[in-house]
């Protein structure tokens, strides 16, 4: 999408404004716990890791999650916040060549990690394949879960290539094959809620050389 | 989230140390089910000590013949090993059933044994739960209960282990090893490991305070057809209504555990040994003294079912 103008209200704004007003009050915090607690607002964390090639170093809150480092120290908004619970995909990212939730891992538990987001698969000039056949293949519809999508799938292949069986393999004892549904069993990690899992799945045999 | 500090342990025995040491401190592996609920303030750990340096990432042969899983192997990793698919097939079977890929990766043997009930009303903290405040009450008994125990709970508690991998790890008769503060080791019996509700629903297992998983071992081969058989409301991802974990021998003799029905993987074996007259012998047995509510009544017939199922699959597939 290299002609593209640059929006005047950026998603990123319209999203950051309409999630403020979703926020509710914290729930009471357990008060049964004993042992010294940290101030609110703790003495910062120094960690370094790799972020698309390039070395980034940060003082961050402990409590800053691998997503919420990219996002808003590191302005790589390209990995998406969904559920913040692990269960939608939206913030796949791939840490040492893997794909995990960047929102269940802590920053500075990423010490020495090398980390691929989204921005690092491709360029608007010269795509990923994976991000070359969602687009040929109309693999979304609003396009909030393609970050994680894509990133889920670059694993996926390895996952595959590497052996890692999976729940819906007939012998588990044999070396996995690409297959429709060996896909969106591997893609079950990655909810669309638009819906567009068969072109998602042909977009990804496309790539991988099989039929979906 | 609550703030905690952090640090980055380099030994075993020096991490447990460190949460010995603080009260409210915790261990941090993949950090998948603990962050989630640091999230929502069920878990206010203020002090987190990051194990993953600890070296415990291998699987390795045993003397006895079997296989010591490290702590921090991940379930991916887990389940692709060749001596695993090969030997105990049930363990890669459960552990592909559950979470997904991108979870899979990052969760630790340990830390799946150690994962938290998925009871709706321990995740809401609005609610009455013993577990996550003892003495408040439980919201699940009277509520919906659909997910929840049918059998071993109490008036205190009906919460289910989540786990899959631990169904399998009952079957395979696992060991969970570990270490404390002292540097004293102690190899626990999994069928020991985690413990029924009682009055204490918030004790979850036979570790004490401190005490560091090291490694998980299973014993030599035991031969056998491996399935893993699990039912749930979606064809992935999703956790068990009810599962069946069970090797089955040519002869028609056999291990069975259940999951999804109790607060740790349910196995008997005055049950097991009816394997051979069948599925509604061995659940009329594995569930007797069952106490549903009338939400997953349905768990029970489901129970015999599934294992049915998994007992036609060994036939078939012979």
């Amino acid at each position: 999408m290299p002609n593209m103008p640059e929006p005047v209200v950026s998603r990123r704004g319209v999203l950051a404004g309409g999630a403020a007003t979703a926020v509710v009050a914290a729930s009471p915090a357990n008060a049964a716990r004993v042992g010294e607690r940290p101030a609110a607002d703790p003495a910062p964390v120094k960690v370094s890791f790799k972020v698309n090639g390039e070395r980034r170093d940060l003082a961050l809150d402990a409590r800053t999650t691998l997503l919420d480092a990219l996002r808003e120290h590191l302005h790589l908004t390209g990995t998406k916040k969904g559920c913040d619970h692990g269960q939608c995909g939206a913030c796949t990212v791939l840490v040492d060549g893997v794909r995990i939730n960047s929102c269940l891992s802590l920053a500075v538990m990423h010490e020495g990690d090398d980390v691929t987001t989204v921005e690092g698969l491709g360029t608007p000039e010269k795509l990923h394949p994976l991000q070359a056949a969602f687009v040929k293949h109309d693999g979304y519809q609003c396009g909030y879960c393609t970050p994680g999508q894509i990133c889920s799938a670059v694993g996926v292949l390895d996952e595959i290539k590497r052996g890692v069986p999976s729940h819906v393999q007939g012998d588990i004892a044999a070396s996995p094959a690409f297959s429709n549904i060996e896909v969106r069993e591997r893609m079950s990690g990655n909810i669309c809620r638009c819906g567009a899992y068969s072109n998602i799945a042909e977009a990804i045999a496309d790539v991988a050389g099989g039929k979906a | 989230m609550k703030a905690f500090t952090y640090e980055r342990a380099h030994d075993p025995v020096a991490a447990a140390r460190a949460v010995a040491a603080r009260p409210g401190a915790r261990f941090i592996a993949g950090g998948t089910n603990l962050l989630d609920l640091m999230k929502i303030e069920v878990e206010t750990p203020v002090h987190l000590v990051d194990v993953q340096d600890l070296k415990l990432d291998r699987i390795e042969p045993t003397d006895a013949g079997g296989l010591r899983i490290g702590a921090l192997v991940t379930n991916t990793d887990l389940a692709a090993d060749a001596r695993v698919r090969r030997d105990y097939g049930v363990l890669t079977r459960a552990i592909v059933a559950g979470a997904s890929g991108q979870l899979r990766n990052k969760a630790t043997t340990a830390g799946n044994l150690l994962q938290r009930t998925r009871c709706a009303y321990f995740y809401d903290t609005n609610m009455p739960c013993n577990k996550r405040k003892p003495g408040s009450g439980c919201a699940a008994i009277g509520g919906v209960s659909r997910q929840l125990a049918v059998i071993g709970s109490s008036d205190k508690c009906i919460a289910t282990h989540p786990s899959d991998m631990a169904v399998a790890m009952r079957v395979l008769d696992a060991t969970v090893e570990t270490v404390n503060a002292a540097g004293e080791t102690r190899a626990i019996p999994i069928a020991d490991f985690h413990r029924l509700p009682g009055d204490t629903p918030h004790i979850e297992t036979a570790l004490a305070p401190g005490e560091l998983i090291t490694a998980v071992t299973l014993p030599k081969p035991i031969g056998g057809r491996h399935v893993y058989e699990k039912v749930r409301d979606r064809a992935s991802y999703a956790f068990a209504l009810v599962s069946v974990a069970a090797v089955i021998q040519p002869d028609g003799t056999g291990r069975v555990a259940l999951g999804g029905v109790a607060h740790k993987p349910w196995r008997d074996a005055a049950a097991e040994a009816e394997l051979p007259r069948g599925a509604r012998a061995v659940t009329a047995k594995l569930l007797a003294g069952a106490k549903p509510t009338h939400d997953n009544a349905f768990k029970l017939p489901l129970a015999e079912r599934t294992l049915a199922a998994a007992m036609a699959e060994v036939r078939t597939t012979a």
